[in-house]
């Protein structure tokens, strides 16, 4: 049995250097829907060239290897605590899996082994299988937004098609600065931190999966049907597949307050779960 | 595809045209956030760019046995750069500018008078990219700015792009751009 340092060591590893396999999937389908547009085709087979690649070479497939954000079961604090979790990040660092990616925000240094005042980021959660962790970079980062209902520039109300209208406007908006094509994950309702925090969560979810909720798995079929007819395409520069996947949950809310927040994940989605 | 040899002189570059696929060989400098805040500062940046590349990057690179090796080195986003790059442009000769979203109208316009292009790199596409880079030439400011935003001088050979805002002012980002919110305007209803 292999020691828990070693298994977080390789767990970080592994979602450095690979790709979620549904990701794939869903990136070789986007590849024979582009027929006629020559940048699609270049930016998609270049995806997937890289994608090969780094798993070949056990390099990272992307530079910016993120925010690392572990969902660790409350069970497992003890093999997975927090010391052992940072420590295996120090070894991945050391190893070249991971860039030295944590800048002190008041003076500007660098923390060459990425740990830092709240990074990596540790949630236990009672809810969560084993250890997952999700890679998710800087630039997509940026791109996530938050909105507040009602929304008179967008003629967006206080219901389901106000946020419709609202996270279709962050896809406009977003264009190719978030390397589309991408993957979001969306909190309807919820106050400003569960709200951000319940949308990032539905990146763990799988893309072929759809919510249990059925208005809910009606939207998000239809979101990625309309943003895809945005016409963005791959890194913007056109094309028939903007977003892979678009996975919306709900929390409730105040009367006074109503969010659409929504996460905007690149098409580097690393995200990997071990039992531990 | 096009070879690009550097340096290039501005007629090269003016022949360009957006959506040329090119295919870069020689030395690019990598140079981001604090980069191009140390250049609007008025800091002495100590690099010819003359004819050259710079590179919107922030690498993985780590040293074995002594010798500095590149691990993935991609695109980071062009547009936080928007507010110095016209001056840099001006003031350094640099050519090609490689990253990934485009920039904004006031850098075309400095690529328009002064002759450089915007070359959009895959994002994410990290581990290809590093296949390119065939030798480290150096590093500066890697104390200063720490290894992903130091000034990189990667030797390549091959490192692939397209040519997405040209010297005339051609721009795949804005028809794209120009198209998608006529689309959405359709779907607010």
């Amino acid at each position: 049995m292999r020691k828990p340092l070693d298994s977080i060591v390789e767990l970080i590893r592994a979602t450095s250097t690979s790709l979620a396999s549904d990701v794939t999937c869903a990136l070789k389908k986007a590849l024979g829907l582009e027929k006629t547009n020559p940048s699609a085709k270049v930016v998609l087979k270049t995806i997937l060239d890289n994608v090969k690649l780094a798993e070949k070479n056990s390099t990272p497939l992307c530079q910016d290897t993120g925010t690392l954000t572990f969902f660790v079961n409350s069970a497992l604090k003890k093999k997975a605590s927090p010391e052992t979790i940072r420590e295996a990040v120090r070894i991945a660092t050391k190893n070249g899996w991971l860039r030295k990616n944590a800048i002190d925000s008041i003076d500007g240094k660098s923390y060459d082994d990425n740990c830092a005042n709240g990074l990596p980021v540790i949630h236990y959660l009672d809810d969560v299988k084993g250890v997952t962790l999700l890679m998710k970079g800087g630039g997509s980062e940026n791109m996530s937004r938050q909105y507040s209902l009602p929304d008179g520039t967008l003629g967006a109300g206080r219901d389901l098609d106000g946020a419709r209208k609202c996270i279709l406007d962050a896809i406009d908006k977003t264009q190719g600065y978030g390397c589309a094509p991408g993957i979001i994950g969306v909190c309807i309702g919820g106050d400003r931190a569960t709200g951000y925090e319940t949308a990032k969560m539905q990146l763990l979810r799988n893309l072929n999966d759809s919510s249990p909720d059925k208005r809910i798995a009606a939207l998000e079929k239809r979101i990625l049907k309309e943003s895809n007819s945005l016409g963005i395409g791959p890194m913007g520069l056109g094309g028939k597949t903007t977003l892979l996947g678009v996975k919306i949950a709900s929390c409730a809310r105040l009367p006074a307050s109503f969010f659409v927040t929504i996460a905007y994940m690149c098409w580097a989605l690393r995200r990997r779960t071990i039992e531990l | 595809m096009k070879q690009i040899l550097l340096p290039i002189d501005e007629n090269q570059v003016r022949s360009l045209r957006a959506g040329d696929a090119i295919s870069i060989s020689g030395l690019i400098h990598t140079g981001r956030d604090k980069f191009h805040k140390f250049f609007a500062d008025g800091g002495k940046i100590g690099v010819d760019f003359n004819g050259g590349a710079l590179y919107h990057c922030g690498p993985v690179v780590i040293k074995e046995n002594g010798i500095w090796q590149v691990k993935a080195a991609g695109p980071t986003t062009s547009v936080r750069e928007n507010p110095y790059e016209s001056a840099f442009i001006e003031k350094s000769g640099v050519r090609l500018i490689i990253g990934k979203g485009g920039m904004d109208d006031k850098t075309h316009d400095a690529m328009k008078r002064f002759g450089c292009v915007y070359v959009q790199a895959v994002g994410g596409a990290a581990a290809l990219a590093a296949q390119a880079v065939k030798s480290v030439d150096g590093v500066d400011f890697l104390e200063e700015f720490g290894a992903a935003e130091a000034c990189w001088h990667f030797n390549v050979e091959d490192f692939t792009g397209i040519v997405a805002m040209d010297s005339l002012g051609n721009s795949l980002f804005k028809a794209v751009a120009d198209y998608s919110s006529k689309r959405l305007l359709e779907l607010l209803g």
